[in-house]
């Protein structure tokens, strides 16, 4: 080593390494102050939003005692006169304190139909003198309503109580805890399921749209004299920074019932009465492919500009056909801008929120429509918590796919 | 026929006007709704539909009106103050930290760069519900929802990826020891980074943070979650307008925010040309 002219020495070599840890050290410094930002801005609120979904202690805050005193029973049986005592008790308290509502909401979530006889026990027992629910409080529970006479009711209010659970992400996924404590097909509502499936295949339909309607367009603009193409394409970068609103607001002035689209029709003898266009799934899908659209051609463009036509012409003036050239010469070509416009598109759409909710009615209702219902109306926070943490993991499969194949890095802007 | 080669056969011919039909067709798709909006804006009825005298071109049918509504409803004037001063703050916070992280994500020593590269672009990819709820649920703790700070916090972070890759772009070629021989000329790193760095990116700064902006004022699942009825702004408004009762008031503004991306696009497209000129070295 030492003979060789260029080779560093020892103390050149530290230097050399130093050197580069200390650029390292600079370049991560740059960085530190945007990822400590989204650490608390964005990364610190996602994991709430996760812990959310398993830690669950509105029941426990609400019957701390009654849980305590279920703590030694065993499920087989219905508990003993202690727990209906005590439950008998804050039961009273809590409508004393108009909070047996929440109760019922709770309980109704794990056993549909509790709701009702929660609310008339929890009024009778505050009209019972205190002493007497000392006494008489498990005849008085059972009499107010037959339900507290059963197994699976009290099993209920255990489950209910639990502070970390699993069970909102079984709701999620339309199961359930059976009897025995194993996992099951809810039988009362299957409904989650099928909305996944609905927003994937949504989210496809938009996907194979945009590609139908991008591919032609990206071709030939790609084909185009650069001075045309460039015009041309502040025709699709216009409606791309047109408010996300205002697009969603043409739409409904083109597809609601006496709306544009429906005038010109009956007006061209093509129909006799107005569709009902809006408020549909069809009108969702239209509206999310006009939005989404430009993700499609700006990739697809982008890759189309780099590719040599004399490629396609060589194949042409060798006697192939037109088509069997396409597809086995420009198509894999063109490969890259479009799974990066596909992905993009597919990842935006299947998280999409605002257009669905404002054209969608109920039947273009994708998931985070119904995230945002239980955040908002049903106030089952950690029900959405579930069932956005469900979404999220759909969409970092999707996003880490993305990345290994485009680079988050080449998401294009115009 | 002269602008095809003659070996071209009538099929060929086909193709390409129906690739031509087929373009134009979906040019005119996107467009339809901008061109439609417009008129509407003007119909002295409160419909959201051409009326007789509209397609007539009768002068009578069309109306300022809803503009005049907009101004002098009290709610709108709101809304439109706040949409401005939350956009314009999210935009400057975005924009300082995501060009100082951009800058050290460009240089060639950054460690784990796809990763954090990955990270940092990320609010562009998740579902907006998803941090709506999220940002619901943490920032609760520290009394921001319902705060202006709240809402610039969270139109921040939705404007770093954007500022990311355009000012990552602006650095293609950028040569980092210009900072470096900066640093060891005695410059301080902020003085050194302002004055060396800066001026060579400075349009890939501005369009980041008109993107940042933009992103900020139509932005309206994160302000339905966390705005206090103060913070009102024009996109939540739009939202209750059209989920409530729907009035030309909406297409109104509507057409005024087409014409703010209008001049938007007309900007970015100027700082491009800029920003070639300054990497071709047209420009000092």
């Amino acid at each position: 080593m030492a003979q060789d002219p260029i080779a560093l020495t020892r103390e050149e070599a530290a230097s050399a390494r130093r050197e580069l840890w200390r650029r390292k050290f600079m370049a991560f410094a740059f960085v530190s102050p945007l990822l400590l930002f989204l650490v608390f801005a964005f990364i610190a609120p996602i994991s709430t939003m996760l812990y959310r979904s398993f830690y669950h202690p509105t029941v426990a805050a609400l019957i701390p005692q009654t849980l305590a005193a279920m703590e030694s029973w065993e499920g087989k049986s219905v508990p003993g006169d202690d727990v209906f005592t005590t439950f008998a008790g804050e039961l009273k308290q809590l409508a004393k304190k108009r909070l047996s509502g929440r109760l019922a909401e709770e309980l109704n979530r794990v056993r549909p139909g509790l709701s009702s006889a929660v609310k008339s026990s929890a009024r009778k027992m505050r009209r019972a003198d205190d002493a007497l629910l000392k006494k008489e409080g498990p005849e008085l529970l059972r009499k107010a309503n037959q339900v507290w006479a059963e197994n699976s009711t009290w099993r209920a209010v255990r489950q209910a109580g639990q502070i970390f659970t699993a069970s909102n992400y079984l709701t999620a996924l339309d199961l359930e805890f059976g009897e025995d404590g194993s996992i099951q097909g809810r039988e009362a509502s299957k409904i989650y399921v099928a909305l996944y499936t609905k927003t994937l295949r949504i989210a496809l339909t938009i996907t194979v749209l945009t590609l139908l309607l991008g591919y032609p367009l990206a071709y030939y603009l790609a084909n185009a004299p650069s001075r045309q193409a460039n015009a041309l394409m502040l025709l699709v970068l216009l409606p791309f920074w047109t408010s996300l609103l205002v697009r969603t607001t043409a739409w409904i002035a083109l597809l609601q019932t006496n709306g544009v689209v429906n005038s010109t029709l009956i007006w061209t003898g093509l129909i006799n009465a107005p569709l009902e266009l809006l408020y549909t799934q069809f009108s969702t899908v239209i509206a999310m492919t006009h939005i989404l659209l430009p993700f499609m051609i700006l990739p697809l463009y982008s890759v189309m500009k780099g590719i040599d036509p004399s490629y396609l012409r060589a194949a042409l003036s060798m006697g192939s056909k037109p088509v069997p050239a396409f597809v086995r010469i420009y198509l894999p070509m063109s490969l890259p801008g479009l799974s990066a416009g596909a992905l993009l598109v597919f990842i935006i759409s299947v998280g999409y929120y605002i257009t669905p909710a404002l054209v969608g009615g109920t039947d273009g209702q994708m998931i985070s429509n119904i995230i945002a219902f239980h955040m908002q109306q049903s106030n089952n926070w950690e029900l959405a918590a579930a069932l956005g943490s469900l979404l999220l993991v759909i969409i970092v499969a999707l996003y880490w796919t993305y990345d290994r194949l485009v680079g988050a890095g080449n998401i294009k802007l115009g | 026929m002269s602008e095809f080669p003659h070996y071209f056969s009538i099929w060929d011919k086909a193709g390409h006007y129906a690739l031509r039909w087929c373009a134009w067709g979906v040019l005119f798709f996107l467009m339809l709704p901008i061109l439609v909006i417009i008129p509407l804006s003007f119909n002295v009825e409160p419909y959201f539909t051409f009326t007789d005298g509209m397609l007539r071109l009768d002068p009578e049918a069309y109306s300022l009106r809803w503009y005049g509504e907009i101004f002098s409803d009290d709610k709108w004037i709101l809304a439109i103050q706040n949409s401005f001063f939350i956009g314009i703050f999210a935009a400057l916070v975005a924009t300082l930290i995501g060009t100082v992280a951009a800058v050290g994500l460009s240089r060639a020593e950054m460690p784990f760069k796809r990763l954090i590269t990955a990270f940092l672009l990320s609010p562009m990819i998740v579902p907006l519900i998803i941090i709506a709820a999220g940002m619901f649920f943490f920032y609760t703790r520290f009394n921001l929802v319902g705060s202006y700070l709240g809402l610039i916090i969270a139109h921040a972070t939705l404007g770093t990826p954007f500022v990311i890759i355009t000012v990552t772009a602006a650095l293609t070629g950028f040569d980092h020891s210009l900072y470096n021989a900066a640093i060891s000329a005695g410059a301080a790193p902020v003085k050194a980074f302002w004055d060396i760095v800066v001026p060579l990116i400075r349009p890939g700064v501005i369009s980041g943070g008109l993107f940042a902006f933009v992103t900020s004022f139509d932005e309206v699942v994160l302000v339905l979650f966390l705005a206090g009825p103060s913070q009102r702004t024009i996109p939540k408004q739009m939202f209750s307008g059209l989920r409530e009762q729907i009035n030309p008031t909406i297409l109104a503004v509507a057409t005024m925010l087409i014409a703010v991306s209008v001049a938007f696009l007309m900007t970015l497209e100027f700082l491009r040309r800029r920003g070639e000129r300054i990497r071709s070295g047209q420009i000092d």
